[in-house]
């Protein structure tokens, strides 16, 4: 099996930060097959469309999933008002994940805003052999720290206003690291700027880079082509699709 | 247990309910869900003579009860399609009508030219993309351009030959008149609604193409009305679609003069919606004690 629908019970449910919620849901065969960088589609009230929303945590173990998401609108808004005991309708797992090399002894994750649930796995991959970046736009809106520090990683935090960690963007903690020269894979996901700016600091680098990447989706498994976006492969430009080429590429793959 | 069959142009369909084209691609990411086999049949993602990029992105928008897309018809081209899908396609037990479009007259003729030699068991000729500037919708919004090219298309091919209409017409049963009367086999209809969605904080259309086609369950009354009046102006048979999203829906759009019907943006939130369908129609018909699904075909009783 490579992906599944059904309707699957919320065993818990948080609210992480204003506006943000983390679900734990019940799904041993989706949790079995599931890997870091991957995605669930939602379905919600009377909406024709599913709600793409990133993985934020694996346990095949107990056979659970963990999102975490933002009210974006009145999809995700509908979403946010499931409780405990209530069942969720999932068609999962999708898409094309991160590479994860155990080999790799430095890594460095970045997440900006809710581009940062999908870091989670990545974290609890690589332990203490990752350093997470993670940008919020202000103090109110950081979420994860506790989860990220428990993997054993490195954490660094920024908010853009400054009032919380340091006050700047993602990329200048990353870009003075990068510097340095010995960070062999660099996974990232965030608003299309900071993706842009990260993959530059790699290609500079010459670093390992995927990114994932967001877009308005409608079937979610690679059949209707409306997630497209703009990549090259062998000097060739093509629209590849966010929901089965990715949502995770390579930077280099990329056309901004 | 009724009989869901159907015959459309001398073609056995096991049922009538059909994945519509785009939503289905040429199969392979639904099959990881269920058999190919339980469909009527599947209309494949529309094809062009050369592979296409299709539209900037977004391409997709949520409207009430609906939806917008601007997919513009990326594919990868009739070769393509004819040898790495269509064998695939044809190995399962069900219809394949490969839906085809063109920007001129000469690449529909060259599309079903390359089909020709193949098994593929119908033709369903687009006439009616809204989301490509040449061709498409162009074809199908003129009684002139649109008998042109069906009648040109049905000189290449011997295939059942389908012709798939628009909505976004002043009268869609004189388009209709106008492709029986070219050599078309049947038709199919509506195709998408030509819509337009603004972000209010920006400015912007949601959609990158600026327009999209509307699809979903808020143009099935349209899609109800076009299927009984087109029914009632051409002899030959009606594959209806439309925002169908429910075994009733399927039934109602069939009682308007639909011979099948083809199931679209319903899959995107119910991605078995097809196999329901099917399943719901045959529960209908029990409850109603109706043998075979023929006969509710047009059997709608206007006032």
């Amino acid at each position: 099996m490579k992906y599944t629908q059904g309707k699957y019970l919320i065993l818990n449910k948080k609210t992480v930060a204003r506006e943000i919620y983390s679900f734990t849901i019940a799904c041993p065969e989706i949790a079995s097959v599931a890997t870091a960088g991957q995605f669930v589609h939602i379905r919600t009230g009377n909406f024709t469309l599913r709600r793409p929303v990133s993985i934020c945590g694996i346990d095949k173990a107990k056979g659970t999933l963990r999102i975490v998401f933002e009210i974006r609108g009145e999809g995700t808004a509908e979403i946010s008002r499931l409780n405990e005991g209530d069942v969720i309708d999932m068609l999962a797992p999708l898409g094309h994940g991160f590479t994860i090399n155990p080999d790799y002894k430095k890594v460095v994750l970045i997440g900006g805003g809710i581009g940062t649930p999908p870091m989670l796995p990545l974290a609890e991959a690589y332990g203490k052999n990752a350093t997470v970046i993670t940008g919020f736009r202000s103090a109110d809106a950081v979420i994860l720290q506790e989860d990220f520090r428990k993997t054993g990683a490195e954490t660094i935090l920024c908010t853009d206003d400054g009032s919380f960690g340091i006050h700047g963007f993602v990329t200048q903690p990353f870009a003075e690291i990068a510097a340095k020269g010995d960070i062999e894979a660099v996974y990232a996901c965030g608003p299309m700027p900071m993706l842009k700016g990260i993959s530059n600091i790699c290609r500079e680098n010459n670093i390992f880079c995927e990114i994932s990447l967001e877009e308005r989706m409608a079937c979610g498994i690679g059949a209707c082509l409306g997630c497209a976006c703009r990549t090259v492969k062998n000097d060739e430009e093509y629209f590849s699709h966010v929901c089965k080429d990715g949502p995770v590429f390579n930077a280099e793959e990329v056309l901004w | 247990m009724a009989d869901l069959s159907v015959n459309i142009c001398g073609v056995d369909f096991k049922n009538p309910v059909i994945p519509a084209s785009g939503v289905f691609g040429y199969g392979r990411e639904y099959e990881e869900l269920f058999p190919l086999e339980k469909l009527g049949g599947i209309a494949t993602k529309g094809t062009t003579l050369n592979r296409r990029t299709g539209n900037l992105s977004p391409r997709i928008a949520e409207t009430p009860s609906g939806m917008l897309n601007s997919v513009g018809l990326q594919n990868p081209g009739i070769d393509h399609f004819i040898e790495k899908e269509l064998p695939n396609l044809l190995t399962k037990d069900t219809v394949i009508l490969a839906n085809i479009a063109g920007s001129t007259v000469e690449e529909c003729v060259k599309v079903a030219e390359k089909l020709e030699p193949t098994d593929v068991h119908m033709i369903e000729l687009n006439i009616s993309c809204p989301n490509v500037k040449q061709g498409g919708a162009a074809f199908g919004t003129d009684c002139g351009m649109a008998a042109e090219v069906v009648r040109n298309v049905r000189k290449a091919t011997s295939k059942p030959l389908v012709v798939k209409l628009s909505p976004n017409v002043t009268s869609i049963t004189d388009i209709a008149k106008a492709v029986e009367d070219a050599g078309a086999d049947a038709v199919s209809l509506i195709n998408t609604l030509l819509g337009m969605r603004i972000d209010i904080n920006t400015g912007r259309p949601v959609l990158r193409n600026n327009v999209g086609g509307m699809s979903g369950r808020a143009v099935f009354p349209i899609a109800v009305r076009m299927v009984w009046q087109v029914a009632n102006a051409v002899k030959i048979p009606v594959i209806g679609m439309g925002g169908v999203s429910s075994g009733r829906d399927a039934v109602e759009l069939m009682m308007a003069g639909a011979s099948a019907v083809q199931v679209g943006a319903a899959i995107f939130t119910d991605p078995y919606a097809p196999v329901k369908i099917i399943d719901e129609i045959n529960d209908f018909l029990d409850s109603k004690n109706i043998s075979s699904v023929r006969d509710i075909i047009g059997t709608v009783k206007p006032w």
